[in-house]
């Protein structure tokens, strides 16, 4: 399969970047959105014709997806070890170009809407194809270095267009919070492919992920406390994958990031950039599974299962309708974290593969559909608080019924999307693990109820009076709610587990119904509840939370996350770290190279006196000096 | 007249031209020329050098030897490699820039002209030479002009930094000297006569004993002109009182003295030395590395953070330098270059913000992205680039440094990379800490609503710059392999021991 049309895909986005990035101040912001939009539909349509060649005509040989590379060197470091710049055409790249294309040709007709008669549009067109771009180099690198460096920029292209706003102090603050709390994650994971590449001595996924190739079969030749070097590095990528995608405990960027414009939060911290820790653990899942028998990737479960219960309990409580969607996120990609966790290798097993990576496909359509939503909302009423909102059915027709659909999607109602998905992802838990099934499927009741909370909270309730009355969004924006909203009602019918799977050789899907009939009757609960509460206004909700008491305080709090984070950044890494190294410097550092200054002006000082002008004290001197070099000389001789 | 000694000549020139100027017109228009010939030069030894690398695989090209002192076997002695022709294409690239920024100099600008040239002669020579003693004058000619530079156009407490940086840099030369003397001395230890030719020394095989005396002498020597820990304290007083083309030409070449020497004194002709007192420095520049980024955390004046930065920076140079492998090595070439390039830009960035506002005060600054646009942008720009965002040239020359250093898989090694690399954390928060404070939020100061605009030097400045370094960070290979294959014969000297 001849692969070379593929390298336009990341290419255009970066031309029609540079191209509104330079001529910012010449081209038209009318003009500036067209080029967007028209740049990205051709990377649209030449993903989808790619994922049509792959998937149905060329991709398979004898049963099995093949993996297509073109590479060149970009870098040498040894005889050895390189960095690549290339594309990697398997299954999950060509998907994930399906669902980044997708949502961001979506994003930018929405945006062309919502951010009409702004100062930056050419601007903000300028970081969105940035952004677009990394993202399409990230899912195409052809080795972890590659990998590395895009995860880099799709960081920084999410912390320029967080700080959008840049006159906003909250903006700011939230945008370097982002960068920073994800650039620690990077460390560990810069640390983990220096480790991988030092011990298996290369970055190339196809050399690492082969189960038969040395990097994975000599796991066990070099350990460090107790585990394998190349357990430890796994660990330390995770790491940088927990960073990107929010995990517990690295997830405190994501909800501040909601500062950014709302077509940011549904491009980025949505549905693309923040499943990339899910999609670099899926790019090295053979190693994952093969290594010490996936001891890291059971750390993957779980710490996907905590973070999507952690979050969904405080999505319950969040009053900003971004901020619950962005625990609805960091929750959902906790999903799809477990599901990989519990997965098998081979064939059926690999259930939970299939299932995290299509769990990844559906939510990425509908959580983008519900903050595009979100922004159609908050564009028509001004805030971003519930208590600011409540019976917009009546003026938003297409937005209430869009969100309505994806607030079903993503409860796992049949035959929406996130049912097929969140299925097969309890399916994977419930063979593997059951502890994790139950949390699963307490999460699945949670993420019905808040989510329905929300839906009755903004259409229905109590009607805010209105300063103005709001209005449906224009066409520009209603058109890719209406596109997203399809989409999240026909992602589902995709036959994922013939297409993406581990071992890339497809199995028949199957649909266990005591499972589904049990998940659908939690999701339903949830729905039901929330109707109970929140569909017109009464006591039931405020009653029930003060049952929790402290506990609710707590959840709405967020644990405090923040709170520690800032005390240990703010008082003990600023006051007690850094300032005593700046005093430190100042008064020790620098005043042993002063005091080194003012003694030898002080000893100067003292023998100028010898300098004296008087012929006398030179006459002495001089004989003393005589006196004394002679008694020298004297004893060194007789010894 | 060969293609080496130019480098030294155009620039006297250009000084004996300058002292005919009568007005800042005439003075900036002749060094601009002088600079912009040196510039052309530059690109065409690299050129050249390619022509001549392929037919040509001795470890210096271009050679040339003329007798000077014959008592002492004391040579002009020239010759480039790959590491050497890039380090004067960015001294050209910087020399050129700082011109054009202080385009608008009104203090006796023919003398200031004169002064920053003499500097740059000082720098061109000592890359060209192969004689350790024309090194060490060269060495001293681009030190002493500092001394009048800072003291007569500098700013604030300008004498006391002036003196401070002068003095503790020729405090430096003295222990320099003395190491220097030392390689010479033992440079007959095979029967010869005594040289200071370098690749002659190499040959040679100086004593251990002398190796383990002189290595910490000539390193120390050089390491203070690289901002080693704890011998950093002139750089951010200097810094902060230099006008703003000598911050540029000094944090921007005048440091890369530094790790040049060693690399190309220290670590070639004492080899033994570097490997018996590698742990000790080891220790001390990774202290530099995340001790310089912390303390740029906690500064406001944008001249200390970025001298702290370049403590940080320059302490990756050594850092690397001491691992003593291929990989470490290439990585400590290109982050001199890559510094080079990005402070010498963050400085007449810090120049220009200074030259509106009258301050270099962060919490007095705010919003500034608003009515200096241009500026604001490109400070964004070299703020990523400084912390290491892929696609400029820091993300290079760290990711070698780091593969390097991970070479080695010692404890004691791994625990110092560790370190060094979480200095890219640091780094992250305090450039985001100053972009956020200076370039956002409102503007907290009604004078700053209306600034002068960009003027088409500043740019022309601005550009020369930037370009290189995002040319370095996109496609990194041919100056990569160019530089790792000139460092070829030197690691082999290392690993021989």
């Amino acid at each position: 399969m001849d692969i070379t049309y593929i390298i336009l895909i990341p290419l255009i986005p970066f031309s029609v970047f540079l191209l509104l990035g330079i001529f910012n101040q010449q081209i038209k912001p009318a003009i500036s959105g067209y080029i967007g939009v028209i740049g990205l539909s051709i990377s649209a349509l030449l993903s989808y014709y790619a994922a049509y060649q792959y998937f149905f005509v060329y991709g398979k040989v004898d049963e099995v997806y093949q993996t297509f590379v073109k590479k060149t060197v970009w870098m040498n470091f040894t005889d050895t070890l390189h960095i690549d710049m290339g594309i990697l055409v398997d299954p999950i790249s060509v998907m994930m170009l399906v669902v980044v294309s997708t949502i961001s040709l979506m994003v930018h007709i929405y945006s062309r809407g919502y951010m009409k008669g702004d100062d930056g549009y050419t601007k903000f067109f300028s970081f969105l194809s940035l952004f677009t771009f990394s993202m399409f180099g990230l899912v195409l690198a052809t080795n972890l270095f590659q990998i590395y460096m895009f995860w880099e920029l799709v960081g920084v292209s999410s912390y320029l267009l967080i700080g959008y706003y840049y006159t906003k102090t909250s903006a700011i603050a939230a945008a370097k919070k982002a960068f920073i709390v994800t650039r620690f994650a990077d460390f560990g994971f810069l640390i983990g492919i220096l480790i991988i590449g030092y011990y298996t001595g290369t970055f190339d996924f196809e050399t690492l992920n082969n189960p038969e190739g040395s990097a994975i079969l000599n796991w066990a030749s070099t350990s460090y406390m107790g585990l394998s070097v190349i357990t430890w590095a796994l660990l330390l990528i995770f790491m940088g994958g927990a960073g990107k995608s929010a995990m517990f405990p690295l997830h405190i960027w994501l909800p501040d990031a909601m500062e950014g414009p709302t077509p940011v939060s549904a491009l980025i911290h949505a549905a693309t950039m923040v499943v990339a820790g899910v999609y670099l653990v899926a790019r090295l899942f053979p190693m994952y599974y093969f290594v010490e028998d996936g001891f890291a990737l059971k750390i993957v479960a779980y710490v996907g299962a905590f973070s999507s219960l952690f979050a969904a309990i405080i999505a319950v409580t969040q009053t900003d309708i971004k901020r619950v969607l962005a625990f609805s996120t960091m929750s959902q990609i906790g999903y799809m974290m477990l599901a990989l966790g519990v997965s098998g290798y081979k064939g059926i097993e690999g259930v939970g593969y299939m299932a995290s990576m299509f769990h990844l496909f559906t939510h990425a359509m509908f959580k983008a559909l519900l903050f595009l939503c979100a922004g159609s909302v908050i564009h028509a009423v001004h805030s971003n608080y519930l208590k600011d909102m409540g019976g917009l059915r009546k003026y938003m027709p297409i937005t209430n019924i869009t969100f309505l659909i994806a607030a079903l999607a993503i409860s796992g109602v049949p035959p929406f999307a996130g049912f097929w998905s969140k299925d097969e992802i309890l399916v994977a838990a419930f063979e593997n693990n059951r502890l994790l099934y139950y949390v699963a499927l307490f999460v699945a009741g949670l993420t019905a109820f808040y989510m329905f909370r929300l839906y009755f909270g903004i259409f229905w309730g109590k009607e805010t009076k209105y300063e103005h009355i709001p209005h449906e969004s224009p066409l520009s924006m209603t058109f890719p709610l209406l596109f997203l909203a399809f989409m999240s009602i026909v992602a589902g019918f995709v036959p994922f587990s013939e297409l993406v799977t581990a071992d890339k050789i497809g199995f028949e899907g199957h649909m266990d119904y005591p499972l589904a009939v049990v998940a659908v009757a939690i999701g339903l609960t949830g729905i039901i509840i929330a109707w109970l509460f929140y569909k017109k206004e009464n006591d039931l909700a405020a009653i029930f939370s003060s049952f929790f008491g402290i506990f609710y305080k707590w959840t709405s709090n967020k644990f405090y996350f923040d709170e520690i984070y800032l005390f240990v950044t703010k008082k003990i890494i600023f006051d007690h770290v850094s300032t005593p190294i700046a005093r430190f410097d100042k008064k020790y550092v620098d005043g042993t190279m002063e005091g080194i200054g003012n003694k030898t002006v002080l000893i100067s000082n003292k023998i100028k006196g010898l300098q004296s002008g008087r012929l006398q004290d030179y006459a002495f001197f001089f004989v003393g000096g005589v006196v004394v070099l002679a008694l020298v000389f004297i004893y060194i001789w007789t010894n | 007249m060969d293609i080496l000694s130019l480098f030294v000549i155009v620039p006297v020139l250009t000084i004996l031209a300058l002292v005919f100027t009568k007005d800042l017109k005439q003075a900036r228009i002749t060094a601009m020329i002088g600079s912009l010939v040196q510039l052309g030069m530059a690109i065409h030894l690299i050129f050249s050098y390619f022509e001549e690398r392929a037919v040509n695989k001795s470890i210096m090209l271009f050679t040339q030897d003329r007798v000077w002192f014959e008592h002492f076997n004391i040579h002009f002695a020239t010759g480039v490699d790959g590491i050497s022709a890039a380090l004067l294409l960015l001294t050209s690239i910087i020399v050129l820039a700082g011109v054009f920024i202080s385009w608008k100099i009104d203090d006796l600008p023919k003398e200031f002209f004169i002064s920053l040239l003499v500097l740059a002669t000082g720098v061109y020579g000592f890359f060209i030479s192969i004689d350790l003693f024309t090194m060490f004058v060269f060495y001293e000619i681009a030190v002493i002009p500092m001394y009048l530079l800072i003291g007569i156009w500098g700013s604030g407490p300008k004498e006391y930094s002036a003196m401070k940086l002068t003095l503790m840099l020729m405090g430096a030369s003295a222990v320099l000297l003395v190491g220097i003397l030392g390689i010479y001395f033992n440079s007959n230890a095979n029967g010869g006569a005594l040289t200071f030719n370098i690749l002659e020394i190499s040959k040679v095989y100086i004593p251990f004993v002398a190796q383990k005396l002189f290595f910490p002498l000539t390193f120390i020597g050089f390491a203070v002109l690289g901002a080693l820990f704890p011998f950093h304290t002139w750089s951010p007083d200097g810094h902060a009182s230099a006008p703003t083309a000598v911050s540029m030409l000094h944090a921007g070449v005048l440091m890369k003295l530094g790790g040049y020497g060693i690399f190309r004194i220290a670590m070639f002709l004492l080899p033994e030395g570097a490997k018996e007192w590698s742990w000790f420095f080891i220790i001390l520049s990774a202290i530099g590395v995340i001790y310089g980024a912390f303390g740029a955390l906690k500064q406001t004046d944008l001249k200390y953070i970025n001298a702290y930065s370049s403590v940080s920076h320059l302490g990756m140079v050594l850092f690397a330098l001491l691992m003593l492998n291929k990989t470490a090595w290439n990585g400590a070439i290109l982050q001199s270059l890559s510094h080079g390039f990005m402070t010498a830009l963050f400085f007449a960035l810090i120049g220009m913000i200074y030259g509106r506002t009258h301050t270099r005060d962060i919490t007095k600054l705010g919003g500034l992205l608003k009515v200096i646009p241009f500026i604001s942008v490109i400070n964004v720009i070299a703020g990523l680039a400084s912390l290491g965002l892929p696609g400029f040239s820091g993300f290079v020359a760290e990711m070698n440094i780091f593969v390097g250093a991970f070479q080695h898989d010692e404890l004691f090694y791994r625990v110092a990379t560790i370190i060094s690399v979480s200095a890219i954390v640091v780094t992250a928060v305090y450039i985001l800490r100053v972009l956020g404070i200076m370039l956002m939020g409102p503007i907290n100061n009604a004078e700053f609503l209306d600034l002068p605009k960009t003027t088409w030097y500043e740019i022309t400045g601005i550009l020369l710059l930037l370009i290189p370094m995002i040319g370095m960070g996109v496609a990194p290979l041919w100056l990569s392999d160019m530089i790792m294959a000139s460092i070829q014969p030197f690691i082999k000297g290392v690993l021989k021991f």
